[in-house]
């Protein structure tokens, strides 16, 4: 019988290392995410977040340590195994990803008819069920390219929850909203992931939004978990990063400039000219 | 000598990149044959994909089988009549045809109408993580989107290069039997005499398959494999028609040095 009781985490990172060539994204990162949680992993633009989500979702092995859902090692499923997987999981792209030459209804309907023999009224039941929830029940017949960016984002959402998975990977839900399709797609994520009693990992910099909605947080730095929380730990938390995020300064913990030597340095003849060569 | 090394350097590391980029073509090519089945099974997919790259190329095909036989026919004329031997024009403009015009310019024509449009769409579902996406919902992105527009383009071509054929044959008729005044009966007549069907028609049609085979391949890989960006597309798309052409006309060298040793 596969592991389903709630004791074992749906997933679980121990000591996941991961490097891009020379370039080391991810030094040991611990993580586990809980039955019917929704978990947010914050940090800044590149800091390997959206690595994170790709090693859970099994896109990419981690160099070190152990990813597991339902505690099975990703890394190590052959093809099958890993597809049989993913089935039960959804996944939110930044962009979306729609798929831009079906209309919104058969993008919604494209996971049903890939992996299930239901007939075409229940298929279109379905799917006008999964629209309404995203409140687009209306757009049904629309193109891609004729959404702007938060619908498009709720229609790849119904789409991500189309086969009701039990878990939900988000990449950067938030990124280029407005205010008010934030506030939509937030509410969005954590009602769909009660109503279908699955889990939800999350990765953003929305910090405000998040806390809102989420049960637990990550911090995650330089390839490192830096600190983590509820929200009500984070908000309280005196640690310098945590409160460099929350409260969006511009310098802290993490510098305001890249990496490069002194200005006072560049401003001697011999660096200027060889920049200039 | 820095500057030697550099240059050194840098033309083996282009060679073995062309080396990996061939080995991983060729793994392609096994996976897409693997996938076949799973898209055949779901025949409609194909269909449309043949839909795509063939019905929309007919008009191009056609338009310019019937230059490249109307030019057949005045140039076959001009030549054959110093000789005495125009009667024959039919003959010469349906060997040139089904043996090298055909397969080869309609290749030409198909790679650069239907295979650079394959290479854009497959490029951009993957710069738009389209192809991620699919993969993510545990739909493999070489049995859905690959594996139908390979066969699309694979079944196509050899219609395409009979249309483009037998549209030639009717351009060269229509110069040298309706306006130039060669004998009706002559041009059919000797075609249908000198024109063999296995030696002329079938390698021709073979040719076709090859050159299918191909330009198909060529463009669903510059597609999967370009860099996920807008210049890497357009680059993809430029390495598609440009490829596609080289692989043609060499490929017809071979088959030709095989088929016709006389």
């Amino acid at each position: 019988m596969s592991p389903s009781n709630s004791s074992v985490p749906l997933v679980s990172l121990r000591d996941v290392r991961f490097a891009f060539g020379e370039r080391e994204v991810l030094r040991g990162i611990d993580l586990t995410v809980h039955r019917g949680q929704v978990v947010a992993i914050m940090g800044g633009s590149g800091c390997g977040k959206t690595t994170l989500l790709r090693l859970i979702g099994g896109q990419i092995h981690a160099a070190a340590g152990r990813v597991e859902v339902e505690g099975r090692d990703v890394g190590a499923l052959g093809r099958n195994a890993l597809y049989e997987l993913r089935r039960r999981m959804g996944m939110l792209f930044q962009f979306g990803a729609l798929f831009t030459d079906m209309t919104v209804f058969d993008n919604v309907a494209f996971p049903l008819r890939e992996h299930t023999e239901l007939p075409a009224g229940l298929i279109r039941d379905l799917v006008l069920m999964k629209l309404q929830a995203v409140g687009l029940r209306g757009a049904a017949a629309l193109m891609p390219s004729e959404l702007s960016g938060g619908m498009a984002r709720r229609v790849a959402l119904a789409r991500a929850v189309a086969l009701d998975p039990m878990l939900v990977l988000y990449d950067e839900p938030f990124a280029g909203l407005d205010p008010i399709s934030l506030g939509i797609v937030g509410q969005l994520i954590r009602r769909l992931n009660d109503a279908l009693g699955a889990s939800t990992v999350m990765v953003t910099h929305d910090v405000h939004e998040s806390l809102h909605i989420v049960d637990y947080v990550y911090f995650v730095s330089e390839g490192r978990i830096v600190a983590q929380g509820t929200p009500d730990e984070i908000r309280a938390s005196q640690d310098p990063f945590v409160h460099q995020f929350v409260n969006a300064e511009a310098d802290g913990p993490v510098p305001f400039h890249y990496p490069a030597p002194p200005m006072s340095s560049l401003l001697t003849r011999s660096v200027l000219t060889r920049g200039a060569r | 000598m820095n500057w030697l090394a550099d240059r050194l350097r840098r033309i083996g590391a282009m060679t073995v990149d062309g080396v990996w980029r061939v080995g991983f073509a060729a793994r392609f090519f096994l996976m897409v044959l693997v996938y076949s089945g799973q898209s055949f099974r779901r025949l409609h997919l194909t269909i449309r994909e043949i839909y795509f790259s063939g019905v929309q190329s007919l008009l191009i095909i056609l338009v310019s089988g019937l230059f490249v036989g109307l030019v057949l026919g005045l140039q076959g004329y001009e030549t054959l009549q110093r000789y005495g031997s125009s009667d024959a024009l039919g003959v010469l403009v349906a060997l040139s045809l089904t043996r090298e015009l055909g397969p080869v310019v309609a290749g030409l024509l198909f790679a650069s109408r239907a295979g650079s449009a394959v290479t854009a769409e497959i490029g951009l579902m993957k710069t738009t993580e389209q192809l991620k996406a699919m993969d993510m919902m545990a739909v493999n992105p070489i049995a859905r989107v690959v594996a139908p527009r390979f066969w699309g383009g694979v079944l196509s071509m050899p219609l395409l290069a009979a249309m483009f054929s037998a549209m030639g044959i009717f351009g060269g008729w229509l110069i040298g039997v309706v306006f130039i005044g060669v004998d009706d009966g002559a041009f059919w007549s000797q075609m249908q005499a000198a024109v063999d069907w296995r030696y002329d028609i079938l390698n021709g049609v073979i040719k076709s398959i090859v050159f299918g085979i191909a330009v198909s391949l060529i463009a669903v890989f510059e597609g999967y494999d370009c860099q996920p960006t807008a210049e890497g597309v357009s680059r993809a798309i430029t390495r598609t028609v440009v490829s596609s052409a080289l692989a043609i006309l060499a490929l017809d060298f071979v088959l030709t040095s095989f088929m016709f040793r006389g």
